[in-house]
């Protein structure tokens, strides 16, 4: 019920933001993911980078999810729903780039369309203390032949493992790229993004892509 | 091995505020497809939520995605108020990359361009 004249530019919004929007010269937006599991940083990566407040939406998860899930009696609200976190980077006149940090559960079909379709490519974070959990994130976005890289996020007291060993505990193939970054600096988190857009180009186009 | 392609199957969800609709009239809208509203249009009739919508993008262009953050909506929800806009031609849409299409050669060049001076 915001009282503000209707030509107002400066919308007020319910929570006191107003917000930040793209340059009318701007013509293109691509997209980036930045996936991961539970904890793992995303959240924090894409604040580092991003010229705005970190926006959030949350999406209620699928009936067929929620079936399976059998959320009788779970009175948290968290439980029903699946947040993305996102931001943007105006990397040119003409040109913006969002990054989306996403969970990357199975269950979350219909977020996980919605992201996938159209996205450059795919950096997933790690914790070398929990590689393990990287493997579903990583198999989601093979099964939907979405590119990646992978970078180990350095957190206060994470061991310090030796490249190869970090590859073959992840099983990566040999053309990914493997980076370690500080999400919470925006260089080091600048610098995985650039591995990953490098490797995208050295990428030869797949014959099954969805036309 | 060929993986195996998902499907959204299409369970309707009862959304009020898109009259019980949960997808959007149309496919080419992206979650970074830039979004402006369109001056003069007639503003009687439209609900609250699509209301809101165009309150949002008076001001300049942003992505469904910053719709959907700003408003507090799910971004499905918002994926179809904002289709329905552009339906009624209250809103426009500005391209995102085209769902369908890979990255081009001269896009990753720019966003690696772009990315590099940050440094």
């Amino acid at each position: 019920m915001g009282s503000a004249p209707a030509s107002d530019r400066a919308l007020v919004l319910p929570d006191g933001d107003t917000p930040s929007y793209v340059a009318d010269s701007v013509r293109t937006a691509a997209k980036i993911l930045i996936v991961g599991h539970f904890a793992v940083g995303k959240t924090t990566f894409v604040g580092t980078l991003s010229e705005i407040r970190p926006l959030r939406t949350e999406e209620p998860l699928s009936q067929a999810g929620a079936h399976v899930d059998d959320l009788a009696g779970v009175p948290d609200k968290t439980a029903t729903t699946v947040a993305m976190d996102f931001g943007r980077l105006t990397l040119s006149e003409s040109l913006v780039l969002y990054l989306f940090g996403a969970p990357g559960q199975k269950r979350f079909t219909r977020l996980w369309t919605d992201m996938l379709q159209g996205a450059l490519g795919a950096l997933v974070l790690a914790d070398t203390r929990r590689l393990d959990q990287s493997f579903d994130v990583m198999g989601l976005l093979e099964e939907h032949g979405m590119p990646y890289a992978v970078a180990v996020n350095q957190f206060d007291g994470s061991p310090d493992f030796p490249e190869d060993e970090i590859r073959e505990a992840l099983d990566l193939l040999p053309e990914t790229p493997l980076v370690s970054c500080d999400a919470r600096d925006a260089t080091s988190s600048t610098k995985a993004l650039i591995a990953l857009v490098e490797h995208l180009q050295t990428r030869p186009v797949p014959a099954d892509q969805e036309s | 091995m060929t993986p195996p392609r998902r499907r959204e199957q299409g369970l309707v969800r009862a959304y009020v505020v898109t009259d019980g609709r949960a997808h959007p009239t149309r496919n080419t809208l992206d979650i970074v497809s830039l979004v402006n509203a369109v001056t003069g249009r007639p503003m009687a009739g439209l609900t609250p939520e699509r209301r809101a919508v165009m309150e949002l993008c008076r001001g300049g262009a942003l992505s469904v995605a910053e719709v959907a953050g700003y408003l507090a909506l799910p971004l499905s929800v918002t994926k179809v108020l904002i289709s329905d806009l552009i339906d009624s031609g209250h809103i426009i849409a500005r391209a995102a990359i085209p769902k369908a299409q890979l990255p081009d050669v001269q896009l990753l060049q720019e966003v690696l361009n772009g990315l590099r001076a940050r440094l």
